[in-house]
């Protein structure tokens, strides 16, 4: 295996519309930024790929455009995935780790603020059983959390503390979108916007994006004082059929969490993609996660929750604190479809 | 379902099937016609926004003016563009007005046309480099016997009256020849 | 030109993308639709021995084909739900309603479907609902309009 790792990372100030720009114009200045930032330049990088949705763009190939803020000509090798840009790096890790590139520039970006993102989202369902039904994503996420409200997993209240402290959290992030949070029995008091999940329990919407470089060996050195080596990285899925498995579990976060080997260390922090309050909850339990340690520091989904963006910013975060000596070794975790279907998990570390 | 009734079936119409599996027993339903196509319609709804760039582009046309953008620092100017220079990732923040009078670098003689407003087929379908800029548009060529149309060949836009004019692509109906000498094809290297 | 970054300046049109989607169902998803045209029911046991209802063409556990299709109930019990207010387009009814995973009596595993309870006092995990099928039905998830509650049923 080849030591890979990030050293560089930028994501846009994270806003419920930027109706002013369109999708180009809009990550434009975080890939100008996440290479200035080591001072490359796009013939530096060996592999780009993104990761952005056709559906939320209303447009199809939606992507193409996007390559116009990268600089494609001469003609670059280039990637996209139709998921969080945190697969788009797992993509970019794999390039490097065979061997194909020692360097990569992985962005994901989207507006959601065009279309009705909770409709939207139903389409990533079954066709045959689940689509024809139109399924809001909250009320989708609601099944999940009354499933472990019913088990005892979690109550309300404890719902409400994980978006308080979140949305606390997110005070000291420049990038948030939602920051400061009412006291946990002010959002009790708050109507259900989807029973049993009040407004506070759900992830803004969000315009925006990310975009991190990923260097192997002596390149990230180079580019990086104390690079945020990816030690372990990997990705599963639970069945797109959720009425036939336990929805209050992720086994397929547990094993991503095993093979990246997030127990075999101490983990400093850990940021995770949980778009619902509740959702944190199954993910500690997945990943194993102790109450000392540290989860979402920055506010996590919660504060601001670009799709096809979230995910990979999770990644970016982790390494900010690394490469800023905060912490020693962090835990990533990105998601991606409905009741977290799939979970991809990531240990990062310094160098020391 | 009998013992007998559980042959391989085919799930596929390649010839001879991609794969085979078990046939399934299915319990009496009855004998009306067994569902195999459904029609699921699904329709998003969006409120969409073009950006700067697009924008200063439709309210240029709305004005009967073709614009591009040019990013700061660099030359080429890139008509109608999603407002970056796509060779030097940057934004294209200042508007240059290009054309009218234009140059065909490629085109195709349509004969099936999609959608209200297509011409009678055949007709041609163009790249048109708009004089000053770096990159082509689409558009169609009218005015031309369509075997006549070529690489090079001049052509200016015609617009709908102006009274019509709104903030669409659609103010330029179609482009006809300028008469002019055709562009040599070394002239056009890199565009065609 | 300046940017065009107030509100009054940016262009907006409404954009609609839509498909008539043709779907091919295979033998299984076709099976339960044809049944429930007829307003039946209909699961498929597992290598396990489970009835997974709606049915699926693969095991969930072993990935191998399954073919015992068998009919199940059209009364069931509600394993979770949510509560849906703000109504969207498509949605299967046009009042406020519950979204639930009701287990069918005979079947393993839970489908996905709106309960007509009325309000959410009157549905709760374990609530006791039945079809209400759609009077001309055509052969798709929608011939189920949607579960309704069973008086003095099971209150969760």
């Amino acid at each position: 295996m080849r030591d890979v790792a990030i050293v560089s990372v930028a994501q846009t100030d994270h806003r419920r519309a930027v109706p002013e720009l369109n999708e180009v114009e809009m990550i434009q200045p975080v890939i100008q930024t996440v290479l200035e930032q080591i001072d490359a330049k796009i013939s530096d990088i060996g592999f780009t790929c993104s990761g952005s949705s056709d559906y939320l763009a209303g447009q199809a190939f939606s992507f193409v455009m996007t390559l116009d803020a990268v600089g494609a000509w001469p003609p670059i090798v280039e990637s996209h995935v139709e998921m969080d840009g945190a697969w788009a790096l797992y993509e970019a890790w794999l390039k490097i780790q065979s061997g194909h590139a020692d360097t990569a520039l992985v962005y994901g970006y989207s507006k959601a603020s065009p279309g009705d993102l909770p409709r939207v989202l139903s389409r990533q369902l079954d066709p045959y059983y689940y689509g024809p039904l139109w399924p809001d994503s909250v009320a989708m996420a609601g099944l999940q959390a009354r499933a472990m409200l019913d088990k005892g997993m979690i109550t309300e209240a404890e719902m409400a503390e994980i978006a308080h402290r979140s949305r606390t959290s997110a005070e000291s992030n420049p990038h948030a979108q939602v920051k400061g949070s009412p006291s946990v029995d002010q959002l009790l008091a708050e109507d259900y916007l989807s029973n049993p999940l009040r407004k506070h329990d759900c992830a803004p919407v969000t315009d925006g994006g990310c975009a991190v470089v990923i260097a192997a060996g002596d390149r990230a050195r180079e580019w990086a004082d104390n690079p945020a080596w990816i030690r372990g990285i990997d990705h599963r899925v639970d069945s797109h059929n959720f009425g036939a498995r336990d929805i209050t579990r992720a086994p397929s976060a547990a094993l991503a969490a095993e093979k990246a080997g997030v127990s075999d260390g101490q983990v400093d922090v850990a940021e995770l993609c949980a778009p619902f309050t509740h959702q944190e909850r199954i993910l500690r339990n997945e990943l194993g996660l102790g109450d000392d340690v540290e989860v979402n520091p920055s506010g996590g989904a919660l504060a601001a929750n670009p799709i096809m963006g979230a995910g990979l910013i999770r990644l970016g975060e982790v390494a900010n604190r690394i490469m800023a000596g905060d912490a020693g070794r962090g835990v990533a975790h990105a998601t991606s479809g409905h009741l977290l279907q799939q979970n991809l998990v990531a240990v990062l570390e310094g160098s020391s | 379902m009998a013992e007998s009734d559980m042959e391989d079936r085919s799930t596929s119409t390649m010839p001879g099937g991609l794969w085979t599996q078990p046939s399934v027993s299915v319990p009496d339903i009855g004998d009306g016609e067994v569902i195999q196509r459904i029609t699921e319609p699904a329709s998003l709804h969006y409120s969409y926004t073009p950006g700067r760039a697009p924008t200063r582009f439709l309210r240029g046309l709305a004005e009967g003016k073709l614009l591009g953008g040019r990013a700061e620092g660099h030359d080429a100017v890139y008509p109608g563009s999603r407002g970056m220079d796509p060779v030097a990732a940057r934004p294209t923040v200042e508007s240059v007005e290009v054309g009218p009078d234009a140059t065909v670098t490629a085109f195709c003689i349509v004969h099936i046309g999609f959608g209200e407003k297509a011409p009678p087929t055949p007709f041609v379908s163009a790249l048109i480099l708009p004089d000053g800029a770096a990159a082509s548009m689409y558009g169609t060529v009218l005015g031309i016997p369509y075997e006549e149309v070529r690489i090079g060949m001049r052509v200016r836009p015609v617009w709908v009256p102006e009274e019509e004019l709104g903030l669409t692509s659609e103010n330029i109906t179609h482009w006809e020849p300028t008469g002019e000498p055709d562009v040599p094809a070394e002239q056009l290297k890199g565009h065609m | 030109m300046g940017d065009a970054t107030s509100e009054q300046e940016i262009l907006r049109a409404p954009l609609t993308i839509g498909y008539d989607f043709q779907r091919t169902t295979g033998p299984v998803i076709g099976a339960f639709f044809t049944a429930l045209r007829e307003h039946r029911m209909l699961g498929i046991r597992d290598k396990a021995g489970r009835v997974v209802c709606p049915p699926v063409e693969y095991d969930p556990g072993t990935g191998e084909p399954l073919t015992e299709m068998v009919e199940v109930g059209t009364e069931g019990t509600v394993t979770t739900w949510s509560w849906v207010s703000n109504l969207r387009d498509g949605q299967p009814l046009d009042v406020p309603h519950a979204m639930a995973l009701v287990q069918l009596d005979g079947a393993d595993t839970a489908m996905l479907h709106a309960v007509d309870a009325g309000s959410p006092d009157n549905i709760g995990s374990g609530s006791r609902v039945r079809v209400r099928w759609r009077d001309e039905s055509v052969g798709g998830i929608r011939d189920i309009v949607c579960f309704e509650p069973i008086e003095g049923g099971d209150h969760g």
